[in-house]
């Protein structure tokens, strides 16, 4: 069956960017303009271009992606109920071309929690007391270090477990093996054949 | 022997495939929706797997979003919208997809005109890589939107991974007062619910006050679900949506007709089924609703005022009702009546169609839209171009100094140059006012077409219902 392969996903350990907003729609993570594209590549460039960059394109020093002590960050920390409004896949192409690879915040819009995970960008729900603490610790000393098991579902924090985290197996199961689902799909033709003939 | 159950669960499992332990379940998918915006990176996907679309007659396109709204002989927008147009056209051709193209006379919002054309039936499952493809529930079908991964999926298997639903009833009985429509009601609800309010869940909206919507409020307030964060919304299917359905293109004929109604009558959640949880509504209690924020949830009558910060929860609440207003350059504590406003947005996938247009229109006849205003009318389809003009509502928008436009998305995206400038206030029709979601630095306040034709009059926000009844 035609497969492919994914990088997989299984610990990220990283430093951490913190946009703490609650209800961050796709719109903000990828204004509709940079929708007009026909491919996948480029777009990290135009990752929350409205709040990142004035309208002149020059990079607004107050946004947390542009602080200096956020390079090299492969985590986001953000709001309640991340990735609201519209389906666009564009939104985690964006994120994961920035360099992000794992988003932990209280909850998610359930159809970018699908679409990041379908692009190795890991949606990490943690309670609000694990949330506060990692906004603390990011006060605190902005090099704070996050490790995020996929395999164990835990969240480290400075070396110490800070939350366990959800996550549907089959997804993890796809993340940490770097499958892809239409393989999946695919492999179950017989199946689908099967209920056309019954529908039919 | 299975229990009583809800109309998303009937409809849920008659399409599962395949369910296996530890995977989601493998979902049939009747009818696939396209557009150019989400779709071209998912051909590249099958053509780089040497795949084929599993289903064409199963799978229909058309272009909407970076559409121009002006005649047509004009040029698309820039060069990059051209050829994702293009780019639709041409993998449509290569795989054997009917497209409704800007040359089709049937050409529109796509979630106008699945319905319009037939294509949208009760019980059946309905996908598009866009979130409000929950628009089609309004006919008894599970539609959802997905991303272009799934399209990819679609294309290629006509199915989906998904994993189900929780199920929310939202209950809305009473009688809406003159003025108050389907718009108000799903404004009012996200209000109540707050936009993340129906996550994880399919909402089935029933009650005295749906029953007696019409198909086209039916398709405003399923066309909203997403907006309180539900994967989909549906309104069980009755008289009202057969008699809609009937004689549509793509609707069944003759025997296979009757066939079809009888088997739609049984899409009804059983008496005793249960939901993972339920909202009431008092349709009679509702006022015009209208937003003052930068997202759906933040909406209020339009006699109402903006919230105080002291009245919402200090912390996060507070810190987003500050940066909304901050946005928004509204007072917290005004009264949003009196708002001046600089654009009038009609249309969208929420309020273009008929209903829409003819509301509008009976309050703009015989009337001037204030000086300095700006004025849109966008209708859905083609079709309904045709059908506004027959009845002569583009005159009545012309005179009153509104523009008429061609059909598609226009400014509730802001793709395709139709678009607010930088701090211009527009009272729309549309179904989001996130930041810069009508042109950036735009604000939005969203609203039925009703209240928006009154704001075109007065200039400012004003409560529809005081300049109802026609002009003397
Ligand atoms: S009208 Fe607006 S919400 Fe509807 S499909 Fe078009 S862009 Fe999306």
């Amino acid at each position: 069956m035609k497969r492919e392969a994914r990088e997989a996903f299984t610990t990220l350990t990283s430093t951490f960017v913190v946009l703490p907003a609650d209800n961050v729609d796709t719109d903000q993570i990828i204004p509709a303009r940079f929708l007009k594209v026909t491919d996948k590549v480029g777009l990290g460039a135009n990752v929350f271009a409205d709040w990142r960059l004035g309208p002149d394109g020059t990079p607004n020093p107050d946004f947390p992606l542009n602080r200096p002590d956020a390079a090299g960050a492969r985590i986001l920390v953000a709001g309640a109920n991340f990735g609201c409004g519209s389906s666009r896949e564009h939104a985690p192409w964006a994120l994961v071309g920035w360099g992000l690879r794992a988003i932990i915040a209280p909850s998610f819009a359930d159809i970018f929690k699908q679409n990041a995970m379908k692009n190795g960008l890991l949606p990490v729900a943690v309670d609000a007391a694990a949330h506060a603490r990692l906004l603390e610790a990011r006060r605190a000393d902005p090099r704070a270090s996050v490790t995020v098991d996929l395999p164990a579902q835990t969240v480290t924090l400075g070396g110490k477990p800070l939350a366990g985290f959800a996550i549907d197996p089959f997804a993890k199961e796809c993340l940490v093996h770097g499958v892809d689902e239409l393989g999946y799909l695919l492999d179950r033709a017989a199946d689908i054949d099967r209920y056309e003939a019954k529908h039919a | 022997m299975t229990g009583p159950t809800t109309l998303f669960e009937k409809v849920w499992n008659e399409h599962v495939v395949r369910e296996d332990a530890g995977a989601p379940a493998v979902l049939y998918v009747d009818l696939h929706l396209v557009h150019e915006v989400t779709s071209p990176q998912a051909f590249d996907g099958l053509r780089a797997r040497g795949l084929r679309v599993r289903r064409p007659e199963r799978t229909v396109a058309t272009m909407d979003h970076s559409t121009p709204t002006l005649p047509r002989s004009l040029a698309v927008v820039d060069a990059q919208a051209e050829a994702q147009l293009a780019k639709l056209k041409a993998n449509c051709a290569e795989f054997g997809v009917s497209l409704y193209d800007l040359d089709s006379a049937d050409q529109g919002i796509v979630h106008v005109i699945g319905p319009e054309l037939g294509l949208t039936q009760p019980g059946r499952t309905i996908v598009c890589g866009d979130s409000h493809t929950s628009t089609h529930g309004a006919f008894g079908a599970l539609a959802f939107g997905i991303g272009t991964s799934e399209v990819e999926h679609v294309l290629a298997t006509q199915c989906l991974l998904q994993g189900k639903a929780k199920t929310l009833e939202v209950r809305v009985d009473g009688r809406l007062s003159p003025g108050v429509g389907a718009k108000d009601i799903i404004l009012a609800l996200i209000a109540k619910i707050g936009t993340g309010g129906a996550t994880g869940h399919v909402i089935e909206y029933c009650g005295t006050a749906i029953e007696a919507l019409g198909m086209e409020e039916r398709m405003t307030v399923c066309n909203m679900s997403i907006e309180a964060g539900a994967r989909a919304g549906m309104i069980a299917p009755d008289e009202v949506t057969f008699e809609w359905l009937e004689g549509r293109r793509f609707a069944p004929k003759g025997d296979a007709w009757t066939a079809a109604v009888e088997r739609w009558r049984t899409l009804r959640t059983d008496p005793g089924a249960k939901f993972d949880a339920s909202v009431k509504l008092d349709a009679s209690a509702l006022a015009p609703m209208i937003t003052y924020g930068t997202n759906p949830g933040m909406g209020i009558p339009v006699t109402g005022r903006v919230p105080t910060l002291e009245s919402v929860d200090a912390g996060s609440d507070r810190a987003a009702l500050a940066k909304a207003l901050d946005y928004m350059g509204l007072a917290p504590g005004a009264a949003i009546a009196g708002q001046k406003v600089d654009v009038v947005f009609i249309g969208s996938c929420t309020n273009s169609r008929m209903g829409d247009l003819r509301a509008a229109a009976g309050l703009l006849r015989g009337r001037k839209v204030a000086s300095g205003v700006r004025v849109l009318v966008v209708p859905g389809s083609k079709a309904i171009k045709r059908q506004a003009e027959a009845e002569g509502l583009d005159s009545v928008f012309k005179a009153a100094g509104a523009e008429w436009r061609e059909a598609g998305c226009s400014m509730c995206i802001a793709m395709n140059g139709d678009q607010l400038s930088p701090g211009q206030y527009a009272v729309s029709t549309s179904n989001r006012n996130f930041e810069g979601r009508q042109g950036r630095g735009g604000r939005t306040l969203l609203a039925s077409p009703l209240t928006a034709a009154a704001a075109a009059v007065a200039g400012k926000v004003v409560d529809p219902r005081t300049l109802m009844g026609g002009v003397s």
